[in-house]
């Protein structure tokens, strides 16, 4: 198990306060804190060796390219990719996503095709399939969402079909906390040859992740989620789907030979990461896997299974709390999103955030899941390495005392 | 600990606008309609007034989903606007902005907007002031929709 009091001590930004009190931060779903390590790992950089990489003779450009490309290893080497030529660095998820719809989709699929997806994904996952529909003429579909709020696995056969030519699909839901079959639908999905994208988003920082073992095609996640910076993602992409991938942005880095009429692409996975790539952050990058694999992967999912379902134990308690998302924690991350009624989740924002509590109140960027549960938003707390039962029982009494002062109908003058 | 530093925001007269909402419909054949949408956090509200033979706002409602302050400024607005006329209640927005903003306000204008002062403190939650603002933006909406129909004909 972890030690959370000790892991806390990592984290320089835990030791502030909000409004006169320690920061809870509950708000891991959208983007994590950073371990003293991994700052230091900027730092290092900026001061030690900062220099381009994969141009200069001199010594800067030869570190910095050697710790580049080392973090690209450790990043590979995280997620049981077969070699680092299929590992692209991009900014984050999105561009990850947006990469594969702008130089697969074109190539792959057509009109009258199908995109399935499914009705928990993230804006992200959602919204580029749709620029892909619109331009090819393609169809997107959805595997519902079941009573308990996992995906509803008995509609696939009916949902999966030989015009489905892509599955892109969410692998924990940033809402829900559902963790998604992913290998099963990967395996249902080539008996009829459609290719897999995996938004790894909410899984790759929270628990073990082996590529080859869900034999995917596509795997996305972002670095800001696992203790590394903002500005730095990671696309995975299976062999030979990638050798068949045209460029995404073309200028410099990306290119082999350049005549003034045209140009050769360079070998892979620079071919994907035209001009100066985000060197500082791919490294910070690398330090965050380094210090998650200390911690290990199993045991950063087993303390956030202990502390959701502390949560939802503690929570399914108050009677005007709704909760979302599946109830067996074997198929739950670490997020809790609800609805306490009599409070809007923005005012619950609000008063916890008074508190000191860090919590995420909206439409969590899917806003056609939001229709699908018919609340308009919801809170939605989410858990890391550093979070402990005592800040659950801090989010529990706020949410309490939350709830009695916007339900008082008269509150004493 | 207590949430008793809450109040300051959450005044009473919000509370009372956010839980008894006053003017709570949508009118039938309005002459303005809007709706007012914060994709940042997902709140709505509908506008709709009905003007008289003078361009007076006659009958104005308002329905919607949404926090206390995004809902009890709604409520508050509709109460403000009954009996003005379109131009006067474009000024209305342009003071109760001013107030949303910071700006310098005179006293007359303060009075104006009546117990929508209590909104003042939303200022202080910069994230917020959007949520204040939404049915006033739909209000203005609606204007220009019905003086764009109107030019038209």
């Amino acid at each position: 198990m972890l030690d959370a009091r000790r892991i806390r001590e990592d984290f320089p930004v835990l030791r502030r306060e909000v409004n006169g009190r320690p920061l809870v931060y509950l708000d891991n779903a959208a983007t994590s804190q950073k371990p003293r390590c991994v700052i230091d790992a900027l730092v290092e950089y900026y001061e030690g060796y900062n220099s381009n990489v994969h141009r200069g003779v001199h010594a800067l450009s030869v570190e910095a390219t050697a710790r580049y490309e080392e973090a690209r290893a450790k990043v590979t080497a995280f997620i049981g990719a077969p070699s680092h030529e299929q590992l692209i660095f991009v900014r984050n998820t999105t561009e990850a996503i947006n990469l594969v719809a702008r130089t697969w989709a074109p190539a792959n699929v057509h009109e009258g095709d199908e995109i399935l997806l499914t009705e928990m994904e993230h804006h992200s996952n959602l919204v580029p399939w749709q620029k892909v529909a619109q331009d090819t003429g393609a169809h997107l579909t959805f595997i519902p969402l079941a009573e308990d709020h996992t995906l509803d696995l008995s509609r696939l056969e009916t949902v999966l079909t030989s015009r489905t030519r892509l599955v892109a699909l969410t692998h924990v839901s940033n809402v829900l906390g559902t963790i998604n079959p992913v290998k099963e639908i990967a395996r249902a999905a080539h008996q009829l040859g459609a290719t897999v994208l995996v938004d790894a988003a909410q899984s790759v920082p929270h628990m073990p992740v082996d590529v080859q073992d869900l034999d995917c095609d596509f795997l996305a996640f972002s670095g800001h989620k696992m203790c590394a910076p903002t500005g730095i993602g990671v696309l995975y992409v299976k062999r030979p789907v990638l050798d068949e991938m045209g460029p995404f942005l073309h200028g410099g880095e990306m290119v082999k030979e350049v005549w003034y009429d045209h140009a050769t692409w360079n070998d892979l996975p620079l071919r994907f990461e035209a001009g100066t790539p985000n060197i500082a952050d791919s490294i910070a990058l690398g330090a965050a896997v380094d210090y998650l694999q200390g911690l290990g992967m199993e045991n950063v999912r087993q303390h956030e299974v202990q502390l959701t379902g502390y949560t939802l134990n503690a929570l399914k308690e108050l009677e005007d709390v709704t909760l979302f998302g599946p109830k067996d924690l074997n198929v739950r991350g670490g997020v809790v999103s609800f609805y306490a009624h009599g409070v809007h989740p923005h005012d619950l924002g609000t008063a916890l955030d008074k508190l000191g509590i860090a919590i995420r109140a909206g439409h969590h960027c899917a806003m056609p899941l939001m229709r699908k549960l018919n609340v308009p938003a919801t809170a939605r707390a989410s858990f890391y390495i550093y979070n402990t039962e005592e800040e659950v029982d801090l989010l529990v009494d706020g949410l309490k005392q939350s709830l009695r002062f916007f339900s008082h109908v008269t509150r004493r003058a | 600990m207590s949430l008793e530093e809450l109040d300051e925001l959450y005044r009473e007269v919000i509370l009372d606008h956010y839980r008894n909402p006053r003017n709570n419909v949508k009118l039938a054949d309005p002459d303005l309609s809007a709706v007012g949408y914060n994709p940042f956090c997902g709140d709505e509200v509908t506008i709709t007034a009905k003007l008289d033979k003078d361009a007076r706002i006659q009958a104005v409602g308002f329905r919607g989903q949404g926090c206390s302050i995004s809902q009890s400024s709604a409520s508050m607005m509709t109460e403000l606007l009954k009996g003005h006329t379109i131009e006067e209640a474009e000024a209305l927005v342009a003071v109760f902005k001013q107030m949303m903003l910071g700006k310098e306000m005179e006293e007359a204008q303060r009075l104006e907007l009546g117990e929508l002062e209590a909104l003042e403190g939303v200022r202080q939650y910069p994230i917020r002031i959007k949520c204040a603002l939404l049915a006033w933006s739909a209000l203005l909406d609606s204007i220009k929709e019905y003086r764009a129909a109107h030019r038209a004909s």
